[in-house]
């Protein structure tokens, strides 16, 4: 009986078969991935070389000449980006309620997570130039496009976290004889307030830079500004409307952990 | 006050964690309801407030048949039964008031709760009870804030603030020390004595529940083993309830206990 036992952690796919088998075809992909890539030494190097040239032509960058312009574009994307995060965010509360397993019943369930997935599967810009043939240039296209496209991102967070909370002090709050309003606002508000905050100013920052995307097929706002610099060669004035959207998405990194600090 | 006939819970993975339990709580009696892990403690008063759906059987709540009631009703029902929790269950991030006053949901309409607008009347009986349980001048703490033994009292006060005439108990000591334990516990006895409480207290410590209730009910594997006054707790019924083992010196320490425990009852005051 006192022989010494022997003990391996158990394997995370049981049968050996399989787990060499896939082991064996991961590998086999990726040598025949990165064996096809083809890169053409030459034309990398002149590459660099009028890289160098293009990123010389972006000093000093230019503020003034096109300032007009560059206000209103920047204006007219934090425009965009405002009402498209509250409209955004206002409509996946009630999708993420239902996409929440431990809230929802199972067909709202599976309406409300299609409706995500669905809202997730077009990048904004494909969204951007959809809403543009539909209603033409300008920035309504633009708010179109990223208030779905925050649907689904916020609705799908929130659902998750919904259902990551603690379900003993939502079954407490049920307990006392709450309605279903009240129970998620004693219950479930308080246990996925900061985090929801938290990325509610994530998604601010990311619909601001998707404005700029969104501005290049016709969506409006900074964005258009931004294409009709290249186009006439006037990189020091491009130079410009890229460091004031870096400023401003630094602002906003800033002050969101602000906020979720002080929400904490 | 309470009667739950042939009440029987299976649950979905075919396990039946009660067996045809039948019990009657008269008004105003404290009852323990003792035994092992799994035997079925929390499943029967959670099948009593249906935060846990019965499979048959009936229970009555003052002649009113739980069992199928739809949720509107359900809820109304819901608020005359007042529960504590073994983690306390408090919403950590609201204030101890709100969790207090949260007890009230019942009665109040969305908006005024939405608002935290409460009628007077209601933050007049939420400070009485606050101050009762010593944790007045926390009132406006959050509730992650507060000690294990502070958390049960808000917990204590929430579950009364909805005025119930029954008080399930679930494991309210398990995670306390001995000491804030009794405390907790001989608050709880106190308000069901003032108010004319029913209470059914799920609890491990056969110390505890021997010293402090009036009854004790012994479940094993989803049924009841021994229904009787705490001085008839013999080694031949604990054997019974949770299996072989030497009690004699569990018994022998409940008398020692509880003639020392006469000269605390200031305990949660000073405590405080």
């Amino acid at each position: 009986m006192s022989t010494s036992r022997h003990w391996k952690r158990p394997p995370f796919i049981k049968n050996p078969t399989l787990r060499w088998g896939l082991m064996v075809c991961v590998v086999i992909y990726l040598a025949l991935a990165f064996g096809t890539m083809e890169i053409n030494w030459t034309r990398t190097s002149e590459g660099i070389d009028r890289g160098k040239k293009f990123l010389g032509a972006f000093f000093p960058p230019d503020f003034t000449s096109r300032w007009e312009s560059i206000y209103e574009g920047i204006v007219e994307s934090l425009w965009m980006t405002v009402t498209s995060t509250v409209v955004g965010i206002a409509l996946s509360i009630p999708v993420g309620l239902g996409a929440a397993r431990n809230l929802s019943i199972k067909p709202v369930y599976y309406f409300c997570r299609g409706v995500l997935a669905v809202s997730r599967t077009f990048p904004e810009i494909i969204l951007a130039i959809f809403f543009v043939k539909l209603f033409g240039f300008g920035p309504f296209a633009g708010f179109l496009a990223l208030s779905i496209g925050t649907i689904g991102f916020y609705g799908k967070l929130l659902a998750e976290d919904i259902e990551d909370m603690d379900p003993v002090q939502a079954e407490a709050v049920k307990a006392t004889g709450a309605g279903w309003l009240q129970w998620l606002n004693y219950a479930v508000q308080p246990q996925v307030m900061p985090r929801m905050i938290g990325l509610g100013m994530y998604r601010l920052d990311i619909n601001f830079r998707e404005s700029a995307v969104v501005g290049i097929v016709g969506g409006g706002g900074i964005g258009a500004t931004l294409l009709t610099s290249f186009d006439r060669y006037e990189f020091d004035s491009a130079a410009a409307i890229l460091l004031i959207i870096i400023g401003i998405v630094m602002l906003v990194e800033y002050s969101s952990g602000y906020i979720r600090q002080w929400v904490q | 006050m309470l009667r739950i006939q042939h009440l029987v819970k299976q649950y979905k993975t075919g396990d039946q964690a009660l067996k045809s339990v039948s019990l009657e709580v008269p008004k105003g009696q404290v009852l323990a309801l003792i035994g092992p892990s799994g035997a079925g403690k929390s499943t029967l008063i959670r099948c009593v407030n249906r935060l846990v759906e019965p499979t048959s059987g009936s229970i009555e709540l003052a002649e009113l048949n739980l069992v199928n009631l739809r949720s509107g009703e359900l809820r109304k029902a819901r608020r005359r039964m007042g529960m504590i929790f073994q983690e306390y269950a408090l919403v950590e991030r609201l204030s101890v008031m709100e969790n207090v006053l949260s007890g009230r949901l019942g009665y109040v309409g969305f908006f005024r709760s939405f608002f935290r607008k409460y009628p007077q009347a209601d933050i007049d009986e939420a400070f009485r009870l606050l101050e009762r349980v010593g944790l007045d001048h926390m009132a406006d703490k959050r509730a992650d804030e507060l000690s294990g033994g502070q958390r049960q009292r808000v917990g204590i006060c929430r579950a009364l603030m909805q005025t119930p005439d029954l008080l399930l108990v679930d494991e309210p000591t398990a995670s306390l020390d001995p000491k804030t334990s009794r405390q907790i516990m001989r608050l709880i006895c106190e308000l069901c004595e003032e108010r004319q409480l029913a209470a059914i207290i799920n609890i491990h410590d056969v110390l505890l529940a021997q010293m402090f209730a009036k009854r004790i009910v012994g479940l094993q594997l989803g049924e009841i083993v021994y229904d009787g006054p705490p001085d008839g707790m013999s080694a031949e019924v604990l054997t019974q309830i949770y299996g072989e083992e030497d009690w004699e010196a569990t018994i022998q320490n409940v008398d020692d206990d509880a003639e020392g425990s006469e000269t605390n009852i200031e305990d949660v005051q000073q405590a405080v």
